[in-house]
């Protein structure tokens, strides 16, 4: 009785630390895998780091301007800008994305035709930006404006929904590192978007996962970039803080 | 047919699968690896084919094959080529090299319909073929986007 | 005209053999995916590939729909000298594009 008192006292320290040690969904693939996210040359997603670099200097719009022509040359001037978003938009004074911040600087900077969530040249430019933040520390703004947008994306991360019934929270911190029908349920870590998933055969973003997630439990998923969506990523960004960017990532 | 039986029979009807596209099997592999042969003996040996045994997702799958040879006009690997027992089609790729490839290596990402054999069949200058076959296990992908 | 992304090593010596890799954007539709209307999305894939150095073939590749989509090709070659590397992907619908590199000898 004694003995299994203290084996369950030492499971339960081990889940403990294990729930202490946040790890990447990197550190649950397999080898090959992970090799071609290591590699540029065999990342499918550098395709499209390479079409983000393209219309980064190309020039759209009735000005004719290009990304370039006003931020330079993005390896220096979009240095660390992935790690920090979710961010305070002082404009709409709400939080935004990254994508949310580069559609708009596209429309009402670059005065150029709108850029729909999830389209190609979306998903190309923000892999090109995060790829200038590679192996930065994830480093959300220490803005207490984004304090209330936070505690929401929390709540909606533990919020059970669908017809399965369950929260984020019971998949990514209390079930992580277990399998669930053939995959290692990862802890939901934010920091390899936009990335290429083998399942999609193509890049996808954050949110496209997310959708992916509550489909899975048969909820209705938020809509891309609605303020929900915005807030779980808020929230995500958080709770990986410190954590290093891998975008462009990938996944199964 | 009575209208019971009619009655009987439909919900099994219903239950049946959509129709698939023919599954390459053992036989098709054997013929299409024949072909490319031209019916002459396969030994095992002198090729490597390398792929994870246990795949995370069919539709990418890393894949690398490559043979030892001084690749010379007088002696070298010709092609490689790669079949599969269970996807639609027994045929995956097929390489040709020449004495300007230095080695007869290739590797590429291929699609795995489910859990199944693999073979490469290289070819040599000297009219010989070598093979080597992998099994690879496929885990189901989570479904969860359903 | 597809994204290419073709990986040469900086340093090559005359008669050592090295590796290119290579990544073209390209969905590789097998033809055997259901169209959500009865019928099934027709095929539209890269079937070859090839890779020549001053005219000659060095590599070439027959491809099919078990190619993974945004087909990823590594081969090997090997030079005596200096010159151009002439990479081809054709398919399906007239698909049909070459790169070329220069590749230097050190
Ligand atoms: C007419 C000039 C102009 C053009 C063209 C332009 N931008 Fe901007 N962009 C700005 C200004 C000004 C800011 C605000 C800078 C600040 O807040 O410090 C900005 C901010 C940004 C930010 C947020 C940076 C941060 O510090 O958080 C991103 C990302 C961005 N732009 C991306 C783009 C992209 C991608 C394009 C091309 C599609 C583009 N911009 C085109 C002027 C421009
Ligand atoms: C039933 C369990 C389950 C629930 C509930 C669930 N997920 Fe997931 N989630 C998974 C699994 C499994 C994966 C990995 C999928 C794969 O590899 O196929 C995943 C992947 C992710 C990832 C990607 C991590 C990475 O490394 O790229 C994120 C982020 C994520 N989920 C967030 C969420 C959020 C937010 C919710 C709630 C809205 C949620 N998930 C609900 C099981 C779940």
């Amino acid at each position: 009785m004694r003995h299994v008192l203290a084996l369950l006292l030492a499971l339960q320290c081990l889940t403990a630390a294990l729930a202490q040690e946040r790890r990447s969904g990197f550190d649950d693939m397999a080898r090959e895998t992970q090799a071609m996210q290591r590699e540029d040359a065999a990342n499918p997603a550098m395709l499209w780091v390479d079409e983000g670099a393209a219309i980064w200097s190309r020039p759209a719009g009735a000005q004719g301007l290009s990304c370039a022509n006003c931020h330079g040359a993005a390896e220096a001037s979009m240095a660390g800008i992935a790690a920090r978003y979710p961010a305070w938009d002082e404009g709409r004074f709400t939080a935004i994305d990254l994508a949310g911040r580069i559609a708009q600087c596209r429309e009402q900077r670059q005065h150029a035709p709108a850029l729909a969530r999830e389209s190609e040249g979306l998903l190309a430019l923000a892999a090109f930006i995060g790829l200038q933040s590679r192996a930065m520390p994830l480093a959300p703004p220490a803005d207490g404006r984004l304090q209330a947008t936070r505690a929401w994306g929390e709540a909606l991360y533990r919020q059970r929904r669908g017809q399965l019934d369950l929260s984020c929270a019971q998949c990514h911190d209390d079930n992580a590192g277990r399998r669930l029908a053939g995959s290692t349920i990862p802890q939901a870590h934010p920091t390899a978007y936009p990335l290429y998933r083998l399942e999609w055969q193509g890049l996808g973003s954050l949110q496209r996962r997310l959708r992916g997630c509550m489909s899975g439990v048969r909820a209705e998923p938020f809509a891309y970039g609605a303020a929900e969506m915005i807030a779980i990523e808020a929230w995500l960004a958080q709770r990986a803080a410190g954590m290093a960017v891998e975008t462009p990532g990938v996944r199964p | 047919m009575t209208p019971r039986r009619l009655i009987l029979a439909s919900p099994a009807l219903l239950l049946l699968p959509p129709p698939q596209p023919a599954r390459a099997s053992a036989e098709a592999m054997a013929a299409a690896l024949r072909a490319f042969t031209g019916g002459a003996a396969v030994t095992h040996g002198r090729v490597t084919l390398d792929i994870s045994p246990l795949v995370e997702n069919g539709n990418t799958v890393p894949l690398s094959v490559i043979m030892p040879s001084p690749m010379t006009q007088a002696e070298h690997v010709r092609a490689i080529a790669i079949f599969n027992e269970r996807n639609p089609q027994p045929h995956v790729v097929s390489a040709r090299f020449s004495p300007h490839s230095g080695q007869a290596m290739l590797a590429t990402n291929i699609r795995l319909a489910t859990s199944q054999t693999i073979v490469a069949v290289a070819a040599l200058s000297d009219g010989s073929f070598w093979s080597d076959s992998a099994q690879v296990i496929v885990t189901l992908a989570a479904c969860l986007e359903g | 005209m597809a994204r290419v992304l073709i990986n040469i090593p900086r340093q090559i010596r005359a008669g050592e053999t090295f590796a290119i890799r290579t990544l073209i954007q390209h969905g590789m539709e097998s033809g055997y995916r259901p169209d959500g209307a009865g019928g099934v999305l027709a095929r539209d894939i890269i079937t070859s590939f090839t890779a020549s150095f001053e005219g000659e073939e060095v590599f070439g590749l027959e491809l099919s729909p078990a190619v993974a989509a945004n087909p990823f090709i590594t081969f090997s070659m090997r030079v005596q000298g200096s010159g151009t590397l002439r990479l081809r992907w054709r398919g399906d619908g007239g698909f049909d594009q070459s790169e070329v590199r220069q590749i230097i000898v050190t």
